[in-house]
């Protein structure tokens, strides 16, 4: 693309980046804003939708089971993609592109489907929907996220670190404690960090698979029927981009550490 | 250290088998079995297992369901297109012009992407609606004499808001494959006389191509399941085939027929996804 200069390229991208980032701009700004009605122009600042928030129940029950739903998922999706991104990226065995393939379908396949899907396994098998028939959709469509990130931890990680360490007569739990854990862990940390933020955000299989009690993007869901709830929508929305924010600036910095940590080139690996 | 020869694929398959044993009780199985069901019938309140071909007789043929189909698959080939052509040179401005701060940029990119998905769909609403940002803004520039209509509630709205949703899933594989080509290559077919836009349709294209396919991937499949982009600023002309499946299995209680429409598009895009997959390994992947 040399004809076409360099000059109105990175105009393209700057117009691009305003295009992506028009919507995220908007919502702290609707947060703030005194009107009930989400349009221009402004019209004074408040932070009375914030305040709101604070008053509403059940929104802290939406909340409360985002958390369990989100730290169980995180925890289940890591361990599950630490096996696999261990087992792929350390061994070779028979069938393993079908198996790696088929536990990263969740990554292409649409939501809608996996989401129907287990509606009908679990009305087959007449278990009843709840919180934890959330968790199990969600670790589906999160392991694969985890095994991507952990996936370039193991990478990096020397087979030789830790075959030095059973030569030495470590045990292969003193091996795993002390060799590979604090090399992989930033990359346990990330794989956290994602996951709880997909989870805590998905609203599809969140939608189709809970029962009486709903998640938090079930409940933004709920409220964005009402004009009237519109700005405390908003208010929530800006925590809520804050605090994914924030875990993701954490997540990336400690993939990055360990990436370091393993001299591995930090600009290619986990994109 | 014999372990790690003589055990190492019984000792890869353990490892993985927690991981494969969830996702085939969790995924495989209930995916087979929404493909049995799509054979059954709702019967009121009960099932009928009789196997039959009724619903998928009823999803190919009645006109509705038709246009349903149609506009998803529409839908999607249009978004996927602006999506990745919109995405092309960003990734290739990161790749060749960006310097320094690469990895910023590429977080940069993700940011807009960790918004709840339901309020950036619902702020688009609020950008392209009658009294919204961009009509006022226009207005207020003199630039249009009164608000635009047909950019909110229908299929533009659609593409706009859609190819805003996916836009970091076409930058990064784009930006992979780009990062992979050997930059001397590209000296070469300098030095060899070919002009940059030759070069750039000879070396840099073809070499990109296996990113374009993940990228065009990554976003057709998951468009056509998206109920919610249409329902908050599709309008009616905007309603596609995931909304009807959601109406089976909601309102309608005819989880039977919806069953059978998730299978249909599934395996529709299942054959566009294929055809795209063989026309891009035939395309590119070498220099020509």
């Amino acid at each position: 693309m040399k004809w076409i200069s360099v000059k109105w390229l990175t105009v393209y991208a700057v117009v691009y980046m305003i295009f992506l980032y028009a919507p995220v701009i908007l919502l702290p700004l609707f947060a703030f804003n005194t009107s009930t009605i989400i349009a221009f122009p402004l019209s004074g600042f408040t932070t009375e939708w914030f305040v709101g928030l604070w008053y509403t129940d059940t929104l802290h029950t939406a909340l409360g089971n985002s958390m369990i739903v989100g730290v169980t998922t995180a925890l289940v999706s890591t361990l599950l993609g630490a096996f696999a991104a261990r087992a792929s990226a350390r061994f070779a065995f028979p069938g393993k592109t079908g198996i790696v393939g088929l536990i990263m379908l969740p990554l292409v396949l649409p939501e809608i489907i996996v989401a129907v899907a287990l509606l009908v396994m679990l009305n087959q098998l007449g278990m009843p929907l709840s919180l934890w028939t959330v968790v199990g959709g969600h670790v589906l469509i999160c392991t694969p996220f985890s095994i991507a990130i952990l996936s370039s931890a193991y990478r990096g990680l020397d087979r030789e670190l830790e075959e030095a360490s059973f030569d030495l007569g470590e045990s292969r739990w003193g091996t795993f404690r002390r060799v590979t854990l604090p090399l992989v862990l930033p990359g346990v940390i990330s794989s956290l960090l994602i996951t709880f933020t997909i989870s805590l955000d998905e609203f599809i299989i969140a939608f189709f698979l809970t029962g009486t009690d709903v998640t938090l993007p079930v409940y933004i869901w709920s409220q964005l029927r009402f004009p009237a709830k519109l700005p405390s929508v908003m208010a929530l929305g800006t925590i809520l981009l804050a605090v994914s924010v924030l875990l993701l600036i954490l997540a990336e910095a400690l993939r990055r550490r360990s990436a370091a940590r393993q001299g591995v080139d930090t600009t290619l690996a986990g994109v | 250290m014999a372990w790690h020869f003589d055990r190492e694929a019984g000792q890869g398959l353990k490892l993985i088998s927690p991981t494969l044993l969830y996702v085939l009780v969790m995924l495989a199985a209930p995916l087979l079995m929404v493909i049995t069901f799509s054979f059954w019938t709702q019967d009121y309140l009960t099932i009928d297992t009789t196997p039959t071909f009724a619903n998928y007789r009823e999803a190919w043929t009645t006109p509705l369901y038709q246009v349903l189909m149609w506009r998803s698959l529409k839908i999607s080939v249009i978004v996927t297109g602006v999506t990745v052509v919109l995405a092309f040179p960003i990734a290739y401005y990161l790749s060749f012009h960006v310097k320094k701060r690469k990895a910023l940029w590429l977080f940069l990119i993700t940011v807009p992407f960790w918004t709840s998905y339901l309020l950036r769909v619902f702020l688009w609403k609020v950008i392209l609606g009658y009294n919204g940002v961009f009509n006022t803004a226009f207005l207020e520039l003199g630039l249009i004499q009164e608000p635009l209509t047909f950019i909110l509630y229908n299929l533009n709205a659609v593409v706009i808001t859609l190819a805003h949703a996916w836009a970091p899933f076409a930058i990064l594989p784009i930006f992979v494959a780009l990062e992979k080509i050997d930059r001397s290559l590209l000296e070469a077919a300098t030095d060899l006389g070919d002009s940059p836009m030759r070069r750039f349709f000879r070396i840099t294209l073809p070499l990109a191509m296996p990113g374009i396919v993940a990228a065009t991937l990554i976003v057709l499949i998951p468009t056509v399941g998206d109920f919610i982009t249409p329902r908050l600023v599709g309008g009616t002309d905007g309603l596609m085939i995931s909304n009807m499946i959601q109406i089976q299995f909601g309102k309608a209680n005819n989880a039977p027929l919806g069953a059978a429409l998730a299978v249909s598009s599934m395996v529709v895009i299942g054959l566009i996804s294929a055809g795209i997959f063989l026309v891009g390994k035939k395309l590119g992947g070498r220099v020509r």
